[in-house]
């Protein structure tokens, strides 16, 4: 019963968040309804027993993405009202894909049937009452997915590179800020006291 | 409940691995220098790509797994691994004078090569859907920040930023395939693939899983439909960089592509091949049509290789041991034209300014008669004129159609090449009855592109004297993928 209560809480908040996300018109309002609704997904798999996919979706996509986002939003000068101008244009064609898209993969749900293939597990899910997912998910990727977790670093570190090499630019021009030079700037030099008499200012 | 845990045997990985350690190592030289140091960086990574080289033909007689299975050395891998490396070494060095000229010297250019290439091989040794993603990405993303690299042109920026987020959404595309498969298998693993796929007519999930997973690959290697990209992207990088971009990648990706339909959905060639039939048919005949229309020397090339992709996709579509061996002679005789035809695309300036339209070779047959030749020589050899190595290159193809029952692919591969053949001779044409103005190519002042000019006209000319080394060791390759 309980479990219903909060089930349906989570789900009637996320649907009800992710509307809004797309129909508001301040764009920061649709960050932060996009923060709602991955809390409101991470209840949902804390309900599901897959509590690492929780705090993953709040470390990730609240922790990162999403105040990423509110970044972009707040620091670029985004006309999003321009933006959404060529929405109805295209709206047409977008639909025609869509449904398009939509009609196939119904097409394909409707005749869906398991039956043709034995299923053949590979990996069978550890039971849940023994160990948690967490670990579970410990244990195997750091053995049998070494390898992937390598290439994954890889990956990063490429990504790092890229990074560096499309927006880092040394600038001769640049005034930074050089310590020693300002550390070994003697006052007797740069400061001179001049007793002013009153009426006749400074020369 | 905690498995014990066996080191996985890591020979089979040993050039992959050098490799990786190697891009780190220079990456830390480069990092260390005060002053960017293309230069060496540079040629630190060509060393470390004839190294690698070197240690390919440990594992190019016996099959092996490792990783769980993930991975697999074998020698169709080792043979497209050679191909690979070869071209990534190659794009170094018809880079060097370009990117100086171009000012794009940053010594991240030959390290994000180093990456794509591992990137390559790890695509070409993929034994299980997620390792094939991996290798994927792991090549895709370098080529992305190598399209952008010259930063303070539109025209670059934009192909970085067009071919990363098509490059996404074709990734899309390959990952939902490749959950369907997961959802109808229960495995990732090629074998397990291959396993639960033996026996069962195929279910509807898995055709449609495969053809997403196939859509995603036909990207990489840009077949139509999903081209759009390529002559944007190509025209808009930097030239070496779109000289690596028809090198090396399309290669990687066409391993893969063989690799995965003739392993794991070997059982399902019935079902794909209406597929890949289609894709080639539609790849050969725009590339030969589109082509017509171009100016700008980039895009025809573009559209040559949209063509040539469609070729090696007969092979494909052939799914036999004749037809994988065909695709590797094709990939690799490709892979020389290519090489050839880039070097003339990089020696093409007046007045030590770049130029790029077809219009500005003219007079080029009287000026500088050995490029004139040089050239002459990829055009007949693209356009499949006998006896260079181009027109043995389609034969193989075209046999292997035949020998799987394909006639009327065959005929349409040849008549598109016939179509195809037109836009080779005009710049040919070009080149040898057009009056130049004042404005001619000035002389060639880099020896490096001159002298992979020449290895390039060499190899495509003599390949009739000495086609035996390529033929014995891509059979033999072939083989490999069909114990």
């Amino acid at each position: 019963m309980i479990e219903a209560i909060f089930f349906y809480v989570f789900s009637a908040v996320l649907i009800g968040s992710a509307a809004w996300v797309i129909s508001s018109r301040n764009p920061v309002h649709s960050v932060l309804a996009l923060i709602l609704a991955f809390f409101n997904a991470a209840g949902l798999f804390v309900m599901l027993g897959a509590e690492f996919l929780a705090m993953i979706m709040v470390i990730v996509y609240v922790g990162a993405v999403a105040v990423l986002f509110l970044f972009v939003v707040m620091m670029l000068d985004i006309d999003f009202v321009k933006l959404k101008a060529g929405l109805v244009k295209n709206a047409f064609v977008g639909f025609i894909v869509g449904g398009v898209l939509l009609a196939e993969f119904v097409w394909m749900y409707l005749r869906w049937g398991m039956s043709q293939v034995t299923p053949h597990v590979m990996m069978p899910t550890p039971d849940m009452a023994q160990v948690n997912n967490t670990q579970a998910l410990g244990m195997v990727l750091y053995t049998h997915y070494v390898y992937l977790f390598q290439i994954s670093g890889l990956i990063l570190l490429v990504a790092m590179i890229g990074a560096i090499t499309l927006t880092h630019r040394r600038r001769p021009d640049n005034r930074t800020q050089k310590v020693a030079i300002q550390v070994a700037r003697n006052p007797k030099d740069v400061l001179k006291v001049e007793k002013i008499t009153s009426g006749s200012g400074v020369h | 409940m905690i498995k014990s845990f066996i080191t996985p045997e890591l020979m089979p990985a040993f050039p992959e691995i050098s490799l990786a350690i190697a891009a780190m190592l220079i990456l830390l030289f480069g990092i260390s220098r005060k002053e960017e140091d293309y230069n060496s960086v540079s040629n630190l990574s060509m060393l470390a790509l004839a190294a690698v080289f070197m240690t390919l033909c440990k594992f190019c007689t016996e099959t092996a797994t490792t990783f769980n299975g993930m991975f697999i050395a074998d020698a169709f891998g080792a043979f497209m691994k050679a191909l690979v490396v070869t071209g990534s070494f190659v794009s170094i060095m018809l880079a060097a004078k370009y990117v100086e000229r171009q000012r794009i010297m940053r010594f991240e250019y030959p390290i994000l090569i180093l990456f794509a290439t591992l990137g390559m091989m790890l695509m070409i040794s993929a034994n299980d859907l997620i390792a094939l993603y991996m290798g994927l990405e792991m090549q895709s993303l370098p080529l992305y920040v190598l399209a952008a690299m010259q930063r303070d042109t539109v025209r670059s920026t934009e192909a970085g930023l067009k071919y990363f987020v098509l490059g996404a959404l074709s990734s899309g595309m390959l990952l939902y395939g490749a959950s369907l498969i997961y959802g109808y298998t229960g495995a990732t693993g090629f074998d397990a693939i291959s396993t639960a796929l033996a026996g069962h007519p195929a279910g509807l999930g898995i055709i449609v899983g495969m053809v997403l997973l196939l859509s995603g690959l036909a990207f990489k290697i840009s077949a139509v439909p999903f081209h759009m990209w390529t002559p944007d992207v190509y025209e808009g990088a930097p030239t070496s960089v779109t000289a690596f971009f028809a090198i090396a990648p399309k290669l990687a990706a066409l391993a893969l592509l063989t690799r995965t339909f003739m392993g794991p959905f070997g059982h399902l060639a019935d079902q794909w091949r209406q597929v890949v039939v289609v894709i080639s048919v539609a790849s050969m005949v725009l590339g030969s049509v589109a082509a017509i229309g171009q100016n700008n020397i980039k895009r025809l090339l573009a559209y040559s290789s949209i063509g040539n992709m469609g070729y090696a996709l007969v092979g494909l579509a052939a799914a036999s041991p004749a037809g994988v061996q065909a695709i590797m002679i094709y990939a690799a005789i490709y892979m020389v034209m290519t090489i050839g035809a880039f070097a003339v695309v990089l020696m093409m300036k007046q007045k030590d300014r770049m130029v790029e339209q077809i219009s500005d070779l003219s007079g080029l047959g009287d000026r500088q008669p050995l490029l004139a030749l040089a050239m002459t020589i990829m055009m007949f050899s693209m356009a499949g004129i006998p006896p260079l190595a181009g027109f043995f290159g389609k034969l193989f193809i075209f046999q292997a159609a035949i020998g799987s029952g394909l006639y009327t692919l065959a005929v349409l591969g040849v008549l598109a090449s016939v179509i195809g053949a037109y836009y080779y001779l005009r710049i040919i044409k070009v080149m040898y009855f057009e009056t130049a103005g004042d404005d001619v190519i000035d002389k060639a002042s880099d020896g490096r592109l001159n002298l992979l000019l020449g290895i390039s006209s060499a190899l495509i000319v003599l390949f009739i004297v000495f086609p035996g080394p390529l033929l014995t060791s891509a059979a033999d390759a072939a083989q490999s993928l069909f114990k």
